[in-house]
């Protein structure tokens, strides 16, 4: 019996893009119910009543929600290319950081695009990428999970791709180059990786979107 | 021979999460004490991110954040006392609420006992409706984790234990029996396994810990 797989969401959200990374890196078919945000459908208040959130990843039937959560659960279903390292010791760094990520880079991240790049705010948001500036540095990789994209680069996919086109709609800079250059290279290295390029949603689209919710009132 | 050392303070719900596992996969290890006012030039080495407790030390290599540490310390002494399932699906679950207790309910909990007049009120329905979905969780079965307990209990070890204490500090009665009864019953079951049971710090300790805190937090 095929699996049924469907992935509650909308194209802009970068962690909707999280999991579609990982489904096509499995090579998995699923089906992309795009929800409207404004009006929540039932089905996605009876998968994730909870949060009533989205993505929801809804396997034969069974909702399972939190992108990293559903990531992990991905690698752990569909063998094949590995998200995660084998190794414990890996895999806990593995964890560690993507919970880095989420826990302290992407709050400092959304501030300074909510303070349009308030020069405190941007200093703060500083202070937590240059702990990523240092662990691609020590790796001396093109990404944080080695040759090969991992749990990490995934779970950075918005400083990636979504914070470029946040900047330009805001004329702020956050990420630059000098300051910042192991990254910058890791996020054009990444968002060219064929699984993450697919999952994209048009980079107009999204400076138009952060123009029009952050924009000048 | 493995080396494990655990860095971390007596009263940290967090630490205690690894001390219970390491107790219960009779794992050897050593717990270093530390004076969060003045940290050691060891916790800032092996943890120089975040600069908190627990961090775990094994073999020279340090594990930070208390539930990756206990992943890696279910994933490396596999034999003894599995703490998560083995299918995809309730391990998803188990991940899942692992999050919601730490990021949702735990603070609420413990903000509600050290908030003071209307900020003390507003607290009390979140964490009630926290607790409710909780108790929600027990209905027909014995342990968050099912059957027997696992992760999610140990997750949320820290309101079977700390609630009493936090009650008596705060004044009120959050888990009563009334209300909460798959709760009680969970918590007793929790404090009543061996490890845990002998883990178990005393309760007038802990009394005097919170109060001291919330004295001193003003307003």
């Amino acid at each position: 019996m095929a699996d049924e797989v469907k992935l509650y969401g909308v194209p802009g959200s970068p962690y909707v893009s999280r999991v579609t990374t990982a489904l096509k890196l499995k090579g998995i078919n699923y089906e992309l119910v795009v929800e409207d945000l404004s009006n929540k459908s039932a089905d996605l208040l009876k998968y994730n009543p909870v949060h009533k959130k989205i993505p929801v990843l809804v396997h034969n039937g069974k909702p399972i929600s939190e992108s990293l959560v559903i990531v992990e659960y991905i690698d752990d279903v569909w063998k094949g290319v590995p998200v995660l390292p084998q190794d414990a010791y890996e895999k806990a760094q593995a964890r560690f950081w993507a919970k880095f990520i989420d826990d302290k880079c992407m709050p400092a991240i959304f501030k300074t695009i909510g303070s349009h790049g308030q020069e405190q705010v941007v200093a703060e948001a500083h202070e937590q990428l240059q702990f990523l500036e240092n662990e691609l540095n020590v790796k001396g990789k093109k990404f944080f999970g080695g040759d090969n994209i991992n749990l990490v680069d995934i779970a950075a996919t918005f400083i990636a791709y979504w914070l470029g086109a946040a900047e330009e709609a805001l004329g702020i800079k956050v990420l630059s180059k000098d300051k910042f250059p192991k990254i910058t290279e890791w996020g054009g290295n990444y968002i060219n990786c064929q699984v993450v390029k697919e999952g994209l949603p048009p980079r107009d689209a999204l400076v138009g979107f952060f123009k029009k919710r952050f924009g000048n009132a | 021979m493995e080396k494990v050392k655990l860095f971390g303070t007596w009263s940290s719900p967090f630490v205690k999460r690894i001390v219970w596992a390491l107790n219960l996969k009779n794992i050897e290890h050593e717990v270093i004490y530390e004076d969060l006012a003045n940290k050691s030039p060891e916790l800032l080495k092996y943890n120089p991110i975040h600069k908190k407790v627990p961090v775990l030390v094994h073999n020279e290599i340090s594990i930070c954040e208390s539930l990756v540490i206990l992943q890696y310390i279910d994933e490396t002494w596999k034999n003894t006392c599995p703490l998560l399932p083995k299918d995809p699906l309730d391990r998803a679950k188990e991940r899942f609420w692992a999050r919601f207790g730490d990021e949702e309910v735990l603070p609420s909990f413990f903000g509600y006992v050290m908030k003071k007049g209307k900020d003390q009120e507003e607290a009390k329905e979140t964490t009630l409706a926290h607790l409710k979905r909780i108790e929600q969780l027990l209905s027909e079965k014995k342990f968050l984790s099912g059957e027997s307990f696992g992760f999610l209990d140990i997750a949320f070890g820290w309101l079977a234990e700390y609630s009493h204490p936090l009650e008596v500090v705060a004044g009120l009665k959050l888990l009563d029996e009334d209300s909460f009864p798959n709760l009680c019953a969970w918590k007793d079951r929790f404090l009543e396994i061996p490890a845990i049971k002998e883990s178990w710090p005393d309760q007038e300790t802990l009394i005097a810990k919170f109060q001291e805190s919330k004295d001193g937090s003003g307003k």
